[in-house]
């Protein structure tokens, strides 16, 4: 094959080095794009005095102490009167609790400090804005329980979230490794997150609550309300628990068709309370709301003063239009007849009733999904560059 | 990012618009993108004149007596917090200007993190002189189930909620004490991102309110197109996607104004600058599109 | 019998159960156990859902299939977040009952399963339904054709619909009187029409067709007649 011209120039192919230069400026593309970046960035946040990225925390420092009361109860109230009453406390030693140091029974003398307990101190800590914190800063007294400082492990959290949302974004270019380990990320971490949100808002008072309320009161929700009759739920929990271990078996290699009971349990349910939402709600309700009058009259003053009803010309068409839409489109819906005709010409115009709604429901769509991207770009230019 | 196949292409206006049908969808990205970033750095924002559902949302809280007993739920999550935490916002100072006891819960598991934000950010911000934990709010938090916790809910709140989110027992804060069921409620009202939200709410909850109770929604736009039909029957309010979290804040701050980070209560309407541009240009690339493929009728390799 | 009579009479015996509760105040209380019952399977889904996580991204790792590493990023996230909330470490204590450890707060910002959510599950969550709006544009130049009267009408309202959203629909015709005979070429009037007589009137069909559906397919799993959910067995 000749590869060169007459002139002893290169014709060009796939390996040729006249091929190379085509690359170079892809390359130097990026190479000057990540320059710009770094070199912005770098400048934004060290040179600008009020940097980027930049957060503090307003940080309180709570104390507690263990006291009990001084004042016996007037009435001493038995285990079995504790466990009839749901309104009763729970705690084990109902006299004792842990309140601050400057609570008021202290200063009374109807409440006395536990000896040999010692006081339990910790700091929360709220993350706020560089500004919010110069207009915070002003009306905190120093010295005081309150204090202003600077948080870098949230200024670490807005890089990592930049960085986050900059690799989703990067996808749009093309797939990539940033895209991937963000992604990576996020399954791992939304599993877990939801798990431990279940476990901690329904498993433990609810279901463990149930088997074991003085464990969990113990070591878990002291405030978890006692029952009326312990012994009865604690035997009915016994079926979610079994359920539930019979729903994890399908996980096992072998055996999984037992987790067909829970699931069949779960179905079961949904169907009952669907059938019984979807009648009512959405069949009754919608027939009744579709049925409106055909011509609409509207209150009015006559010359003379007196109420008088009008014709309303405008509400007439609306009902017109929406009645006529109803039937045709459920006309469109209804396959078991042939759709010619006269029932075809309905169906017609069902389809355009259709067509209209899906019009309407994607420009409200559009402004979803912009939405989303805007709170996203609104993040990166305040909360991360700050400008 | 290069157009390809220019084989077959005519010349001159035609030639243009054939090529531009060809076009990589990287620049329409591109487009996208500039379209909302350009109006957020250059702080666009628009007047808005409330339309008729946000007035019947907000009649809807206005006409309570005050002090009365409101339940809501914040359905959502960060993926629609754009939209929603807007209308959350301007619920919870409507709500709390006019002194209404408000308990909050989530049907979704990050919807309670929501509506710790709107408790922090507005309720304790504007009204935490007047509210007190346990007798003016309670935050129940998530529960788990779905439509089942609606339906507990309309026989026993109790039962669905024995503490509080913070594990508080529910029986020893006054303001839910004596809460029975969903009748106990003045007004029920839903930030609602998808399922479960509004739709059940209307299908399960709505009969076992009073007749003279309060349902109403603010919605995502994706789903709003689904509660068009409950609306005014069943839903006495509807709020819908951003445009109605922006009508809605312009009521309730011209009637409730406050004198601090008023943004808290604007994001709705500063969201609308970009939404402009964004749907201008969107509405150019409808056209665009078809332009092209008329301009394509015919050539070989035409506009996809 | 285990495998399908069983089943099918659990599911027959809830769904009947809670039919019934709608209509008798005798069942009310078996109605609130048996949804109690089905918030706690509720949650033990999430960790069925774990579980098979952590199964299918072993296995790629164990294997070495390509991308192995990406699960195993899956698995760290998974195990760091799992552990520092199930176990609230660095929770901040509960005001009334410090002492006790579990009963503190976890999903604040301060403490990492809170600083997680805030900035590592917000942001990700929010970006990727984000990047559905540059679909939306691209679907919109490529796939939108008004090729005949039905998809005309789709485009037509939906221009209607994206005008009246913004500030253009009260620049293009806000300045008709809206007590005019023209008032119906008012964008935000179109608006309303559509939305309140022909939307609503097309969605309420289909949440009619819906209601018949899910009304069909509840009867035919509680009375047997659909056993599909027994297909594996």
């Amino acid at each position: 094959m000749n590869d060169t011209n007459r002139d002893g120039s290169s014709r060009g192919g796939p390996n040729d080095a006249g091929a190379q230069p085509a690359k170079r400026p892809n390359t130097l593309l990026w190479v000057a794009l990540a320059v710009f970046g770094i070199v912005g960035l770098s400048l934004n946040a060290f040179m600008r005095p009020e940097g980027m990225a930049k957060r503090f925390a307003v940080v309180t420092t709570v104390e507690r102490v263990l006291v009990e009361e001084t004042v016996p109860a007037a009435v001493e109230e038995s285990p079995a009167a504790v466990a009839a009453d749901p309104k009763s406390t729970q705690d084990p030693d109902p006299r004792r609790k842990w309140v601050a140091p400057e609570d008021a029974g202290l200063a009374a003398g109807t409440l006395r400090r536990v000896d040999g307990v010692e006081p339990i101190r910790w700091e929360t800590r709220e993350s706020v804005k560089a500004s919010e914190a110069e207009l915070l800063r002003s009306e905190i007294k120093p010295g005081g329980p309150v204090r202003i400082e600077s948080s870098p492990i949230d200024s670490l959290g807005i890089w990592v979230a930049a960085l986050l949302t900059l690799f989703i974004l990067s996808f749009v270019y093309r797939d990539n490794p940033f895209y991937k380990v963000a992604e990576s990320i996020l399954i791992g971490v939304s599993a877990a997150y939801w798990m431990v949100v279940g476990f901690w808002s329904t498993i433990v008072p609810q279901l463990l609550g149930a088997l074991a309320p003085g464990f969990v009161r113990e070591y878990a929700m002291p405030s978890l309300p006692a029952s009326a009759t312990p012994g009865l739920d604690a035997a009915l929990a016994f079926v979610p628990l079994l359920l539930g271990f019979m729903l994890l078996w399908r996980l096992a290699p072998k055996g999984g068709w037992i987790s067909v009971w829970p699931i069949a349990f779960v179905i079961g349910t949904t169907a009952g309370i669907r059938l019984v939402g979807a009648i009512e709600a959405d069949l009754m309700r919608q027939l009744v709301a579709a049925m409106k009058p055909l011509v609409v009259f509207e209150e009015g003053v006559a010359a003379s003063g007196e109420a008088i009803r009008m014709f309303d010309f405008w509400g007439s068409v609306g009902s017109v239009v929406g009645v006529v839409g109803d039937l045709s489109v459920l006309t469109y819906f209804f396959f078991s007849v042939e759709h010619k005709g006269a029932v075809g010409k309905t169906a017609r115009v069902g389809i355009w009733f259709l067509m209209i709604s899906f019009g309407s429901a994607f420009g409200l769509t559009v402004m979803g999904r912009i939405t989303l991207l805007l709170q996203r770009f609104e993040f990166l230019f305040t909360d991360w560059l700050n400008i | 990012m290069t157009t390809k196949n220019t084989e077959q292409t005519p010349d001159g206006m035609r030639g243009f618009f054939v090529r531009l049908g060809r076009l990589d969808r990287r620049w329409i990205f591109l487009a996208m993108g500039l379209s909302i970033a350009v109006p957020i750095l250059l702080k666009l924002r628009f007047p808005e004149v409330p339309g008729p559902m946000a007035r019947a949302t907000f009649d809807s809280i206005e006409s309570l007596p005050d002090g009365s007993r409101v339940l809501l739920s914040f359905d959502f999550d960060p993926a629609s917090k754009a939209e929603l935490q807007p209308m959350a916002n301007a619920l919870v100072h409507h709500c709390a200007s006019k002194g209404h006891k408000i308990v909050f819960m989530a049907l979704w598991p990050l919807g309670k993190q929501m509506a710790d934000q709107a408790i922090k950010e507005v309720l304790l911000e504007y009204h935490g002189d007047k509210y007190e934990y346990g007798t003016d709010y309670v935050q129940l938090g998530f529960k788990a189930g779905n439509e089942g916790v609606i339906k507990v809910l309309t026989t026993n709140v109790a039962e669905a909620y024995p503490t509080d989110a913070s594990g508080a027992a529910a029986s020893g804060l006054p303001l839910i004490a004596d809460v029975r069921d969903l009748g106990s409620f003045d007004l029920v009202s839903t930030v609602s991102a998808g399922y479960p939200g509004a739709k059940e709410w209307v299908q399960y909850g709505r009969e076992s309110m009073k007749p003279e109770a309060r349902l109403t929604s603010g919605s995502t736009g994706v789903q709003a197109s689904q509660l068009f039909p409950y609306y005014p029957a069943q839903l006495n309010g509807l709020l819908v996607a951003v445009k109605g979290a922006a009508e809605y804040e312009t009521l309730v701050t011209e009637k409730y104004p406050v004198d601090r980070n008023s943004e808290r209560l604007e994001q709705g309407r500063i969201r609308m600058g970009p939404q402009l541009v964004a749907h201008l240009l969107m509405i150019a690339l409808i056209v665009l599109g078809n332009i092209a493929m008329i301009a394509s009728r015919g050539t070989q390799g035409g506009a996809r | 019998m285990l495998r399908r009579t069983i089943p099918m009479l659990i599911l027959a015996s809830a769904g009947l159960l809670l039919i019934v509760a709608k209509f008798s105040p005798f069942t009310v209380s078996w109605q609130e156990t048996v949804l109690g019952w089905f918030n706690i399977l509720a949650a033990v889904a999430f960790v069925l859902g774990a579980g098979n996580l952590l199964a299918v991204n072993l296995e790629q790792i164990s294997s070495r299939r390509p991308g192995w590493a990406y699960a195993a990023i899956t698995l760290f996230a998974f195990a760091v977040t799992l552990v520092v909330g199930m176990f609230k470490v660095g929770a901040v204590p509960n005001g009334m009952h410090p002492d006790i450890h579990l009963a503190g707060a976890h999903d604040v910002p301060q403490a990492p399963f809170g600083w997680i959510y805030d900035y590592m599950l917000v942001p990700l969550t929010s970006t990727m339904f984000a990047m559905l709006a540059f679909y939306v544009a691209s679907a919109a130049f490529r796939a939108f054709r008004a090729k005949n009267i039905e998809a005309i009408l789709l485009l037509g309202t939906a221009f209607i619909i994206l005008l009246s959203q913004t500030a253009a629909g009260m620049f293009l015709t806000g300045w008709i009187p809206e007590d005019s005979v023209f008032s119906f070429l008012r964008l935000d009037v179109m608006k309303r029409g559509i939305t309140e007589h022909v939307q609503t009137a097309g969605m309420r069909a289909i949440t009619i067709g819906i209601a018949l559906g899910v009304a069909a397919t509840s009867l035919r799993l509680i009375f047997g007649i659909d056993k599909s959910y027994l297909s594996k067995t």
